[in-house]
């Protein structure tokens, strides 16, 4: 049952409307948002206008790119999505490699698949636990972390951060993997499918949640397309959009995976997009595992690294969505300007049209499962 | 002896040993329900204060106690100073009725489950007058939510109710548990002669109670983070402390009552003399009363929250129709078997 | 809807064939690019009041924005504008550029094409001061609501 309704208007004797009153989900709150300000303007317990205001966590990272060397930006980079800073360092690196012309060895780019996948579980894991205790289950949260912890110690072995790592460089990777982390890598492999099952069982069948996401927050593909929205956002709504199949980069045309996609365009859609895309991760990481070539994991690199003058873009199908990188190089070894296109700025600027007429619950039931994280719409 | 049996002394020690029942439940409770939580997330709990945490609601009553208790401006005086006292009082009274042994009642009212059912909608009074009272949206918002929740379920509870005085008879409580003797299967959980849905009975009985409680997957009302804290947002201190206090309280109240209505109270659940007596009576209720206890924090750990119109759904669709079934269902069998 | 580069060449020769002269001069307006090389399948450069049909031919063949950005040129007193486009069936991505000038930035809206660009358009007009003909509310997204600043121009003095 849909619960929406149509925005107050005059009656039919012409009188003023029904009143209202503007409710500020403020930038501090306990729901697992971050720091986000939603202005909602609602009728009851109907909302008529649902403004987000954003800016809370603006740092200017893009100002950032601006007066640096092009590698001295890769820490900020981990920055943007702390969540799942790998992908989004990726796009970076890759966007230099690009314009520069540098070749990365196939060891190393089979370590950045399976890294940039390790990480795509990990923040899915945190998107899971923060949906269901906004729903008021506050269990999940800590069993999935009990698997976060997993991945964030092989991350810990490998470049020493357990959440904003700066692992790739510009031809490669800083070191080069060892044998702990690819035994761990498979170890986790063993380990997450029974825990994928019990969250299965547990938690995406508990009827409740059945009852609380089904039905609710309709986002159109046709929505989707007009603002750019990305990732599970409209991979729930019916499109097979994932960058790794529609624009692949890196070494992802050698692996076999699915993409899941769910065309009833709700937040159970979207819930179940995201569940299914750990399952395919897992996957992906078999497959590297097993073909991954010994070999240098460091292409050659200029030592001072200047770009052709010119735009250079590249994409990744980063854990929320598409994250793109575009920089404009003037020849200096300084970026002349660093553009970051973020999936969740895209998604989040469809709410306000999506959640009209809603009821208070059943739109913050929606905000959850379009998986923002502040950081990076702010950046 | 007949000092004790004084009608006066007998009712202060009572109330003494309600009062420091009602305090000490709901002070461990607490604390119970964060190891609970702690154990069913893989964590441990409260572990510092104490060994094991047990001087952990020391810790949290002398906190509560030093904070400044601050009225917000523009918050109506008297009934925001009510709303605690109005939230605690039912409570009490109503454990002033409950066998805990057989002998062993404060004040055996022949209409105990009459005084029970209509103290409990003092208590949503109480949580509305503090929502409103508070002068904050959020707090509005919760004491529409919370209203609407009660009256709701407070349907197919009274109906479910019904269903056992038609087959008991009596609404005094101690009687009640008297004709659940002999052991389990004559507990009224188990009386399929008189009406062969009674444990879907008793299981509507639980989840009205659950959404009377305010508890989860019911807590519309205080639903973190929809509503920061619903109808107590703009407590502080020992005002918060209380209405805390209350929940729980009341959550031993409605366990209490569902012990006593379908479990048998303070009978034992194998017939046995050994078993039996003036000692074990309290025993087997308390063993009863906490199982229940630890069900209700189980469940609220487990599930996650419905939304408001798919618990009003539950009720007024769902819950309702079944429990008028089964009246008629029992009401046919009592006449004709 | 797969739209291919020589659909999108023609279409926007057409768009290119009624410029105006009030543009500023730019490179070879219409071009296929190697996406390999750049990241991008399609560079068309528009005139500033362009911008608007221009979105109109990619919403027709079914591309959805990726995003609006401004860079400015301070040596040669310009800011460009840059809407990055992708496509959700195709791999085909499109970059539609154009030029203002600096003492003057203004162009028209496309926000009643793209909706998204609505938050895009914002954030260019707090970093660049890039002002939108027709926006809807083109008060800040990022900066503080009384922002008076451009962070992202050369010659900005913090």
């Amino acid at each position: 049952m849909i619960a929406q309704k149509e925005a107050p208007s005059a009656g039919p004797s012409g009188e003023a409307p029904q009143e209202t009153f503007v409710l500020n989900l403020g930038p501090q709150h306990p729901a697992g948002h971050g720091v986000l300000r939603v202005l909602m303007t609602m009728d009851g317990e109907w909302i008529t206008k649902a403004e987000p205001v954003i800016g809370y966590i603006h740092r200017m990272h893009e100002k950032m790119g601006e007066n640096r060397t092009w590698a001295k930006f890769l820490p900020n980079t981990s920055r943007i999505d702390y969540l799942s800073a790998m992908h989004y360092t990726h796009a970076f690196v890759g966007a230099v490699e690009r314009g520069a012309g540098i070749e990365v060895p196939p060891r190393a780019e089979y370590v950045r698949v399976i890294t940039s996948e390790l990480n795509r579980i990990a923040s899915h894991m945190v998107w899971w636990g923060a949906l269901l205790s906004d729903l008021g289950g506050l269990t999940p949260f800590l069993y999935a972390f009990d698997d976060r912890e997993l991945i964030l110690d092989l991350f810990e072995g490998i470049c020493g951060a357990r959440l904003t790592y700066c692992y790739y460089r510009f031809g490669g990777l800083c070191n080069d993997v060892d044998d702990d982390f690819l035994r761990g890598a498979r170890a986790f492999l063993k380990h997450m499918p029974p825990r994928l099952k019990l969250y299965r069982d547990l938690v995406t069948n508990n009827i409740i949640l059945r009852k609380r996401l089904t039905g609710i927050g309709l986002i159109s593909a046709e929505m989707c397309r007009k603002y750019g929205a990305t990732g599970p956002v409209i991979r729930g709504s019916g499109v097979p959009y994932d960058v790794r199949k529609v624009e692949p980069y890196s070494v992802y045309p050698k692996f076999d995976f699915k993409i899941p996609v769910y065309p009833e365009c709700d937040s159970m859609a979207r819930y179940l997009v995201h569940m299914d895309e750990m399952e395919q991760s897992l996957r992906i990481i078999e497959q590297a595992l097993d073909q991954i070539p010994a070999g240098p994991v460091m292409g050659k690199v200029p030592r001072v690294l200047r770009l052709p003058p010119g735009d250079y873009c590249y994409a990744v199908e980063a854990a929320r969505g598409r994250f793109m990188v575009r920089i404009v190089s003037d020849g200096k070894d300084i970026p002349y300007r660093v553009k970051l296109r973020t999936p969740s700025f895209s998604n989040l600027s469809l709410y306000e049209e999506a959640s009209r007429g809603m009821i208070l619950t059943d739109a913050l039931a929606m905000l959850g499962s379009l998986d923002l994280v502040i950081p990076d719409i702010d950046r | 002896m007949s000092f004790l049996s004084i009608e006066p002394i007998r009712l202060l020690l009572y109330l003494a040993g309600i009062g420091a029942f009602v305090g000490a439940n709901a002070a461990y409770l607490v604390l119970a329900e964060r190891k609970i939580a702690g154990r069913i997330q893989r964590r441990p709990g409260p572990n510092e204060a104490g060994y094991g945490g047990w001087m952990q609601p020391f810790a949290d009553v002398l906190k509560l106690f030093v904070k400044q208790i601050m009225v917000p401006p523009g918050a109506d005086a008297l009934l925001y100073r009510l709303a605690p006292l109005m939230v605690m009082a039912p409570p009490l009274i109503c454990l002033v009725t409950v066998p805990y042994g057989e002998t062993l009642v404060a004040r055996n009212i022949n209409v105990g489950l009459l005084l029970v059912f209509s103290l409990g909608s003092v208590n949503v009074m109480a949580l509305m007058l503090g929502g409103w009272a508070s002068r904050n949206k959020y707090a509005v918002i919760s004491a529409a939510r919370v209203v609407s929740q009660n009256v709701a379920y407070e349907i197919p509870m009274l109906l479910v109710v019904i269903t056992l005085l038609m087959i008991t008879g009596t609404m005094d409580l101690n009687e009640i548990v008297r004709q659940q003797a002999g052991g389990f299967w004559h507990w009224n959980i188990l009386f399929l002669k008189a009406n062969l849905l009674m444990p879907v009975t008793f299981v509507i009985f639980f989840i009205c109670m659950l959404a009377e409680l305010n508890r989860a997957p019911f807590d519309m009302a205080e639903a973190e983070s929809e509503l920061v804290a619903g109808a107590f947002t703009e407590y502080g201190g020992m005002g918060f402390g209380v209405f805390f206090m209350a929940e729980y309280s009341n959550i031993v109240v409605g366990c209490s009552l569902a012990t006593v209505l379908f479990f048998g109270g303070w009978q034992s659940p194998v017939p046995i003399a050994l078993l039996s007596g003036p000692l074990w009576g309290p025993l087997w209720f308390l063993l009863k009363l906490y199982a229940l206890v630890f069900t209700v924090m189980w469940i609220r750990w487990t599930f996650p929250r419905t939304q408001f119109y798919g618990l009003l759904n539950l009720s007024w669709k769902i819950l309702i129709p079944i429990s008028l079934f089964t009246l008629l269902l029992t009401s046919v069998q009592l006449k004709v078997f | 809807m797969k739209p291919t580069i020589e659909q999108l060449s023609a279409a926007f020769s057409d768009l290119v064939g009624t410029r105006t002269d009030t543009a500023p001069a730019a490179p070879a307006p219409v071009q296929a690019v190697d996406h390999k090389r750049k990241g991008y399948d399609f560079d068309a450069t528009v005139a500033s009041p362009q911008v608007v049909p221009a979105a109109e031919i990619l919403d027709r063949l079914g591309f959805a924005l990726d995003a609006v950005t401004g860079v400015d040129w301070i040596a040669r007193q310009e800011m460009e504008i840059v809407y990055d486009f992708f496509h959700p069936e195709t791999s085909l991505r499109v970059v539609v550029r154009t030029r203002v000038p600096r003492d003057n930035p203004e162009l028209p809206t496309i926000s009643s094409v793209f909706p998204g660009a609505n938050w895009h358009e914002r954030e260019t007009h707090d970093f660049f001061g890039i002002r939108f003909l027709g926006h809807p509310n083109l008060a800040p997204l990022l900066l503080p609501e009384d922002a008076d600043f451009h962070p992202l121009r050369k010659d900005y003095q913090p």
